[in-house]
């Protein structure tokens, strides 16, 4: 009785712990959005790490930038790559959405994607969204 | 041994259940206000502390309380308390449980909670408070379980725990003094600045630990085989007599220096809770009442008719217990917030969820007490039966 | 076989911190290398001093003129306006307000409310009615700064006491230190009742404190605070440690009070009266 038990439990369990591999079985993913670069964006070229890095960096970046511009009072930066770009998120033409101009199709497609929810726009706004 | 937490009585199945079910409403109260903020207490831009830090404070003096049976029994040897240090113990980590709580619930950001840790600022006193609570929750949880277990399975309690509890002594101490130093070292208000607070806190602590601890002695009585003993109650009641009257002695001290000496910043804010100011006088009678309570509560166990009468005892107790959580609770916060540094006058009374919330902080210390006095009684049942 | 698996769970627990804190200590060791040539600098146009300081001067200040000061900041800061009128298609279900958790940055009091320790039964009956504009003093000593559990608001170089939203956790222990009431908390989410948000400062979240920050991003760009702009020369920002700065200069051509200076907080604005 007991070892059935034990058996029966551990079934179970296992079936929980895994249920995020066994849910995906079943059910239909979409694949990754690509974030779209347009406008001005898309000109540029340049950003302010590579693409790859940015891919994979960009939260530890903005949490040095907000750092740097609130405590020590340093707004510019001086990318690897030669271009400064205003350390902010939403105010002015050198800055995040001042060339990504699209939030919904830059951030907020794979951020919802990956059920990422950050809480950059609780404050920072979106000047787009303003008016 | 946690075992023993899970066999017992319909009565105590009903009471988890019902402390259950108030910790339940609690929490449904408390997502609101984690979803739309604080707004949903009385509190405001003057009156930026209310019910939850003054709940907290007073909590902090009942779990400092619990070391009132620890130094007798560990530096004095006194045998009496053999059989409710682990009460007190215990008592102390119900205690800090909900102090913790009562600090996150009143967070305006909980979720960034652990910047506490990330940037440590070891200007701030409540980076110290943070880090004697911890520690005195931690203590008590290590030794209480540790002595508890050795006595289960008749044996010492390993060596390492003397240092620990000896180390628990200052910890106790240390809570309740750098809970003060919160407040008595802000140069704006006149109503905290004052070198006798941490002492008054000390001193209405260890009034109202172990007056509470009196009357859980009681409760266990009716409730359990267990015996704490008639003699170490009454030893508890002599304590927390002198510690009630010290309280009030301290505070005759403020009351002095305040009124005598007659500078405004000070004078303002006990004119304001003990006679009205401006008007405004919505703690007055909760003050007086309060003071009523402990002076004569502290008559009562002056008088050793009255205190080693088995009927009054608990009632002197709660007495002081009500008196004490008045004094420190009601007024000590809000007294030191009215009038605001500008002397505007804001007053401030909690809403009905935010006493939702309260209770349901109460009632998840009350579970954690349950079942550790459940752990403790019936341990000390199996080895003295 | 009681002391084996109690071992086995004590290295089984070792392990995992040592798992969790991989990735931090990784994280911490790519940092320091960085990007080789990245660097943060500061605007050239900004600003300097080596301790801001405020000049008042109470005589040249109206209740109009101190009415469109204080709109000129809280505007500029989308500091919320709980009389403003909610819209209810953008914030649907906005509960009812309570005033008394109001926000604000710099605003006009009586003058024994912003002196109190100067209160005075023959005063001049003009300062009664005289609007004195208060806000944060930025102090020197400031014991906000030394309450806060985090750092979130903290000392700049330059003497502006500022707060970083981002790690406030919203104890609300400076406001108990503030000896000025110069605080807010919000309470609530405060977009519903900003008027027009301005582009270029964010608003706040609820749960955090607020504060003046001495237009920190505007002396950045190189422009004075808004309510310098706005005052019409009765308010004057500068170097309180240059001999020849602006706000220097009027300290020695006139006598000035500063707020509560017997606490020892060295206050950094100053009140021509």
């Amino acid at each position: 009785m007991t070892k059935n038990m034990i058996v029966t439990g551990l079934a179970v369990f296992v079936l929980a712990v895994l249920s995020p591999f066994w849910f995906n079985l079943v059910t239909t993913t979409q694949a990754a959005p690509e974030p779209e670069l347009l406008g001005r964006a898309k000109e540029a070229k340049k950003c302010v790490l590579d693409k790859y890095d940015m891919r994979a960096n960009h939260m530890s970046l903005l949490d040095e930038w907000r750092d740097a511009v609130v405590r020590d009072a340093d707004r510019i930066y001086v990318a690897a790559n030669g271009h400064t770009f205003n350390m902010s998120l939403s105010t002015g033409e050198n800055s995040c959405l001042g060339c990504h101009e699209d939030k919904a199709k830059f951030c907020d497609a794979c951020h919802t994607y990956t059920s990422v929810n950050p809480y950059c726009w609780e404050c920072h706004t979106n000047p787009k969204e303003i008016q | 041994m946690l075992e023993i937490a899970v066999k017992g009585s319909r009565n105590y199945w009903m009471w988890i259940i019902f402390l259950l079910i108030v910790i339940g409403i609690g929490k449904i109260a408390y997502l609101d206000q984690f979803f739309n903020g604080l707004m949903i207490t009385g509190m405001s831009r003057d009156v930026s502390w209310g019910f939850y830090i003054a709940n907290f404070t007073f909590l902090v003096g009942v779990a400092a309380g619990g070391v009132m049976v620890v130094i007798p029994f560990y530096l004095h040897d006194y045998e009496k308390f053999h059989r409710i240090t682990i009460l007190g113990e215990f008592l102390a980590v119900a205690s800090l449980v909900m102090c913790l709580l009562f600090i996150i619930v009143d967070l305006g950001q909980p979720v960034r909670m652990l910047n506490v840790l990330l940037y440590p600022s070891p200007r701030s006193m409540l980076f110290y408070d943070m880090l004697v609570l911890n520690g005195y929750l931690f203590l008590n949880i290590v030794i209480g379980w540790k002595v508890l277990e050795a006595e289960r399975n008749q044996v010492e309690p390993p060596a390492w725990t003397k240092p620990l509890i000896y180390l628990s002594i200052p910890f106790a101490i240390g809570i309740h003094t750098v809970t003060a130093y919160l407040y008595c070292g802000l140069p704006g208000r006149g109503f905290w600045l004052t070198a006798i607070l941490a002492p008054r806190f000390l001193a209405s602590a260890f009034a109202a630990g172990p007056a509470f601890l009196i009357i859980l002695c009681y409760i266990i009585r009716k409730f359990t085989k267990f015996d704490p003993g008639w003699e170490a109650m009454q030893t508890l009641s002599k304590i927390v007599c002198y510690a009630i009257i010290a309280n009030l002695f301290f505070f005759l001290c403020e009351v002095f220096v305040v009124y005598y000496s007659g500078i405004p910043g000070h004078k303002t804010h006990l004119q304001y809770l003990l006679f009205g100011y401006h008007g405004y006088n919505a703690l007055v009678p909760w003050m007086w009442s309060g003071f009523i309570l402990m002076g004569a509560g502290a008559v009562m166990l002056v008088i050793p008719k009255l205190r080693s009468n088995y009927v009054l005892l608990p009632v002197a107790c709660a007495m002081i217990f009500i008196g004490a959580w008045i004094d420190k609770g009601l007024g000590m916060i809000s007294g030191g917030f009215v009038p605001s540094p500008l002397h505007h006058v804001t007053e401030y009374a909690p809403t009905g969820q935010e006493i939702i919330i309260t209770l349901g902080v109460y009632a998840a210390g009350f579970l954690v007490l349950t079942i550790l006095y459940k752990l403790a009684t019936t341990v000390k049942e199996e080895v003295n039966g | 076989m009681e002391k084996s698996r109690r071992r086995f769970l004590k290295v089984a627990g070792i392990a995992a911190i040592g798992l969790g804190a991989a990735p931090a200590m990784n994280f911490a060791a790519k940092d320091a290398h960085g990007p080789a040539a990245a660097s943060k600098v500061k605007n050239e146009a900004a600003l300097h001093a080596e301790r801001w300081g405020m000049v008042i001067d109470i005589k040249k200040i109206d209740a109009k003129l101190a009415k469109k000061i204080t709109r000129a900041c809280h505007a500029h800061h989308n500091v919320p306006d709980f009389t403003h009128e909610v819209d209810e298609q953008l914030f649907p279900d906005t509960r009812p307000v309570n005033h008394t958790q109001e926000i604000k940055w710099i605003w006009k009091e009586k003058f024994h409310y912003a002196f109190p320790d100067k209160e005075d039964e023959f005063l001049n009956e003009k300062f009664h009615h005289l609007p004195f504009l208060v806000l944060c003093n930025h102090c020197k000593n400031a014991p906000c700064v030394q309450a806060c559990p985090t750092q979130a608001t903290f000392s700049r170089e330059d003497g502006i006491v500022i707060m970083d939203y981002h790690r406030c956790i919203g104890c609300r222990f400076c406001m108990a230190a503030c000896p000025y009431g110069s605080r807010s908390f919000n309470f609530r989410d405060p977009r519903p009742f900003i008027d027009e948000t301005d582009p270029d400062f964010p608003t706040r979240s609820k749960g955090v404190v607020e504060k003046c920050n001495l237009c920190a991003e505007r002396l950045a760009k190189g422009e004075q605070p808004h309510c310098v702009e706005a005052s019409e020369g009765a308010i004057v920002v500068g170097d309180l440690e240059d001999p020849e700065s602006n706000v220097r200069k009027l300290l020695k051509e006139h006598y000035t009070i500063r707020r509560k200076q017997t606490l020892g907080t060295e206050p950094s604005v100053y009140y021509i009266v």
